[in-house]
């Protein structure tokens, strides 16, 4: 109890101090309010993940009834991880903001946005009263929209912002309606009336129910076809933004989609088979755009979309497993989801600062534009290629433990399983080695473009590393995402409540199987460790070899051709180009080129502009529709002020009048009868 | 440790015999069988030149490219007896640690800025990408088919019983040996005896490196290829004693090299355009295992 007020007097107390300090030392007060407030959050957390968890029952008012807040170890490993992330964000955002420093009042809003969406974020994951969950999920959204619309005076920026506004209020409405059904029926808003009413319904009910949620919260975690926002809103925002939207603020619609699956205990086998489907075809689809993207920001947005499929794989999979009580499959589907999501929000933020740290020096996020940076910032290139490797779910980094705890569910579903199951696992292995390859594709060609070669445009100004208050929150993302990779059984281990939360058995070391798979998780992170030892040796070697051979430096090799140009080099758009050939069928991908002609031939040029066909499909092609039928009624907007006040009272007339004359006709019938 | 020790081995000659072969269909005299393990010694030894262009990530790439084919071998079983490293799943470690090789090869071919190296780097990471879902979906069958998931226990228990199981081993040693030539980019898909640059693909992809560093690469294809050759020996001897194993094992390994040779010398390269097309079909021959091993299981029906 205590914990709340204190949370709630250090939010409101830094809210009336930012708008009046000086903008160099703006900064400093949000980072104190996280730290304090994500300390405050974080000890309910770390007991419940040693199995205590709190609940407190606030009495609040008339119209909700009594809020229960309630920190169970679900709710405590988000916690933790938006936590960590927001604390990154922040050492990184205050650097990054320092550009900013003469939109005194735009910061202002910013920081305080920041703060909200924080606070918001944890009380989404520990209140369990559906109506003030919806309450707190608006303040998250509207906060998040803000921050998105930081720039808001360009309008690229504001189009996105309201993008994102408009959808994460689809989202609301969704969610809204299935609250509203559940309340209609048990007169209750806590969360336990959803798990009784699920309990009391049909199983038909239970399962619209689900996917009434589901889409609500997929919206926000952007699954295909829902994901349409996100690559708007991330490149619109400021990096540290990026990485926490992409990090944190998706993986709340995870943490729904797994709270309503622990709440509504409805036909898992169909839940599981939907929710595999739609994230195999998020994952791959999430990718195969990714590597089209030109923009930096908008293919990791892309590859967001991907991260989420692979989440999901793993929620599809752990509900399979519920499905056809198959408990390795279960535990090892939704820890690999778990991990996947604490993984994801730490490489995919530390891509997001990494690219803000381009944004920054070179002035533009264009791929086809940068090249050679890596000479310039060393730094930056390391920790960019670290997080690079880490979401191809390379070994002995973070990502390869959660893909390969989902591999091993898969493997170990795949006996005694039926023809329809062993199709679907089929399908995800598939799925999953294609989008560790495409991802593999994806990056090697963002790395080697940006951070390789020679610069492919002329900079006004000579790329700087970036200040070390940038670069520190990036180390220590790093060292997280090596930890995960190097000791995973730690974590895994932290993991064993929220999974047994979920599939509930009992404990993950209670089980007999389960001792082999923690074996071979530990078994991973020394075989990692072994790798970068070999690695060392083989590098030692060469040293030692090479110390006394000479060396020299000369011109890459141009197949006797010496002048070499950076224009010569390949570019992104070559490195893509096969594929592109390949992939194009499934995409819409605008071309427009001017080749040479002519004796004097002028300037030549090309352009590809990816599209997305499944926007195209489910939200413009209908939004064009709408306005087409809409603009029947254009006739109505004259522009004559007259006219607008003439519809307020035709309006206020009819309303009045209605009534009134519903009844009169009543009377007159009545009368009529009477007769 | 005796698959580690045998790989090895096998790798002072492999490419040797690869090329005996191709001299021998040709009708020339050609090199013994340990010349290019004389060359990449040689190299070893000599000095290197580097492009201006290029970062730290040209010096590490080869050396985390060989450490990855290092470690990939450390997890080769030898029929009953484990590999190094054995673990449940161990193959996805073992699909995955090659993949952040290729994943330093094709950033340091990126690294020269050249334009020759970045359209090998681009095919290299287009067809091995394509290829991984033939390895998996074969592993995949495999250990249905046995129960087991670690390349030791599925290798212990297959077994031939049936023809299915026959027409299954045939096939399973086709997509092996399809993915090994994919791997170190040898003939159907590319053909490292090419002098035009525009149609290498890995060739290409080295032009930069020299001395150590290319003694490592070009040691690294051998040590590829006998490691492929061991998973396709592994497929055939199941758990017979070691005196029977070491033989069969050199027999399969020198069958493959002689089979790489002739194939080399009397197949054409694919058309570049057309690889991908015949890399996803991999995927479909390793999904008529699975369906094979699906009416073996009698699952099917």
């Amino acid at each position: 109890m205590i914990i709340i007020y204190a949370i709630l007097v250090v939010v409101f107390l830094s809210l009336l101090i930012i708008p009046f300090l000086r903008s160099e030392v703006k900064g400093i007060i949000p980072l104190i309010s996280v730290i304090i407030v994500s300390i405050l959050s974080s000890i309910p957390s770390i007991k419940a993940l040693t199995g205590e968890s709190t609940e407190i029952i606030l009495s609040g008012t008339l119209v909700t009834s009594i809020i229960p807040v309630r920190i169970d170890a679900l709710s405590a490993w988000f916690i933790l991880t938006i936590n960590f992330t927001f604390i990154t964000g922040i050492i990184y955002g205050i650097s990054y903001m320092q550009a900013y420093k003469k939109q005194k009042s735009n910061l202002s809003l910013h920081w305080i946005s920041y703060i909200l969406a924080h606070t918001s974020l944890i009380a989404v994951c520990s209140v369990q009263n559906s109506l003030v969950f919806i309450i707190t999920w608006e303040i998250m959204a509207l906060s998040a929209f803000f921050l998105v619309i930081f720039e808001s005076y360009s309008a690229k920026t504001l189009k996105a912002g309201i993008n994102y506004l408009i959808q994460s209020h689809v989202s609301i409405l969704l969610l809204t309606l299935s609250f509203i059904w559940v309340f209609y029926r048990t007169g209750s808003f806590d969360f336990i009336a959803i798990k009784d009413f699920a309990n009391s319904t049909t199983a038909f009910g239970g399962l619209v129910l689900m996917i009434c949620l589901f889409i609500g919260f997929a919206i926000k975690a952007g699954f295909v076809p829902f994901h349409t926002w996100l690559p708007l809103a991330h490149p619109a925002a400021p990096a540290h933004i990026s990485g926490i939207m992409s990090g944190v603020i998706i993986k709340i619609g995870i943490y729904g989609i797994l709270r309503m699956i622990f709440l509504i205990r409805t036909d898992y086998l169909a839940i599981g088979y939907f929710i595999l489907f739609i994230s195999i075809i998020s994952g791959i689809y999430g990718v195969m755009l990714a590597i089209l993207q030109h923009n930096l920001k908008r293919l990791l947005a892309y590859h967001s979309i991907e991260n989420i499929g692979i989440i999901g794989i793993g929620i599809g999979l752990g509900c399979i497993g519920l499905g056809i009580e198959n408990n390795m499959l279960s535990i090892l589907g939704f820890s690999g989801a778990l991990l996947h999501t604490l993984n994801h929000s730490l490489f995919k933020s530390l891509l997001f600062y990494g690219a803000g740290n381009i944004y920054q020096s070179a002035h533009t996020v264009n791929i086809e534009q940068l090249g050679g940076l890596g000479k310039n910032m060393a730094q930056t290139a390391f920790l960019f290629l670290i997080a690079s490797l880490a979401i191809c779910g390379l070994p002995p980094f973070n990502g390869f433990v959660s893909e390969f705890i989902i591999y091993s569910g898969i493997f170990n579903g795949i006996h005694n399983a039926t023809f329809l199951n062993l199709m679907f696992f089929i399908f995800s292995i598939f799925g999953l080695v294609l989008i560790g390859g495409l991802a593999i594709f994806c990056f090697t060609k963002a790395f080697g473009t940006i951070f390789l070669g020679s610069p492919r445009h002329l900079f006004h100004h000579q790329p700087q590393e970036s200040s070390f208050a940038k670069r520190l929150p990036m180390f220590l993302i790093v060292i997280l995402i090596l930890t995960i990779g190097i000791f995973p059984t730690v974590f895994l281990k932290a993991l064993s409540l929220p999974v047994s939360q979920l599939t509930g058995i009992k404990s993950i070391d209670y089980l007999p199987l389960e001792t082999s798979i923690s074996k071979t998780i530990s078994q991973i992170g020394y075989v990692s460790l072994l790798f970068i030892g070999i690695v060392g040796v083989v590098f030692f070697i060469r040293k030692k070899f090479t110390i006394s051979n000479q060396y020299r430096m000369s011109s890459t090799w141009g197949c006797g051709y010496i002048g070499q140009t950076s224009k010569m080099q390949y570019t992104a758009s070559s490195f893509v180009r096969n594929y592109r050939k390949l992939a194009e069928p499934l995409f819409s991908v605008h071309k427009f080129k001017r080749d040479l002609k002519g004796v004097f031939p002028g300037k030549a040029w090309h352009e590809t502009h990816p599209k997305d066909k499944i926007e195209e499909m489910f939200i413009s092609h209908p939004i064009r529709q709408l306005k087409h039928f809409l603009n029947y009624f254009s006739i109505l907007q004259s522009g004559k002020p007259q006219m607008y006040i003439l519809y307020g009272a035709v309006f206020i007339t009819l309303i009045i009048a209605v009534p009134q004359i519903y009844s009169l006709v009543i009377s007159v019938f009545k009368f009529l009868n009477n007769l | 440790m005796i698959s580690f020790i045998l790989i090895v081995l096998v790798s002072f000659f492999f490419t040797g015999i690869v090329i005996r072969t191709k001299s021998i269909a040709s009708g020339r005299k050609g090199p013994g069988i340990f010349q290019p393990m004389k060359d990449i010694f040689r190299l070893f030894k000599k000095g290197a030149v580097y492009s201006q262009t290029t970062s730290f990530i040209f010096q590490i790439a080869p050396s985390i490219y060989f450490a990855s084919v290092i470690m990939a071998i450390l997890v080769i079983p030898f029929g009953q007896y484990k590999g190094i490293i054995s673990f449940e799943g161990d193959f996805v470690f073992f699909a995955y640690v090659l993949a952040i090789g290729k994943f330093f090869s094709i950033i340091s071919a990126l690294d020269t800025g050249s334009s020759f190296e970045g359209m090998g780097a681009s095919r290299e990471a287009l067809y091995s990408m394509l290829a991984e879902p033939a390895f998996f979906l074969l592993m995949g069958s495999l250990a249905l088919l046995t129960g087991y998931t670690s390349f030791h226990e599925i290798f212990m228990t297959f077994h031939f019983g049936s023809y299915i199981s026959y027409a299954l081993g045939v096939m399973a040693t086709f997509v092996l040996v399809m993915i090994a030539m994919i791997e170190n980019s040898r003939m159907p898909i590319d053909d490292p005896k090419t002098h035009l640059e525009l149609t290498m693909i890995h060739e290409v992809m080295i032009l930069d490196n020299s001395g150590f560093d290319l003694g490592l690469i070009l040691h690294a294809t051998n040590l590829k290829f006998a490691m492929y050759g061991a998973l396709i020996a592994n497929l055939y001897f199941g758990s017979l004693p070691l005196y029977y194993s070491i033989p069969i094992f050199l027999v399969i390994q020198s069958l493959f090299a002689v089979s790489v040779g002739l194939l080399e010398s009397f197949t054409a390269r694919y058309r570049m355009s057309h690889n991908a097309q015949f890399i996803f079909t991999l995927s479909s021959v390793s999904l008529l295992i699975f369906f094979g091993v699906l009416m073996i299981l009698g699952k099917l029906i």
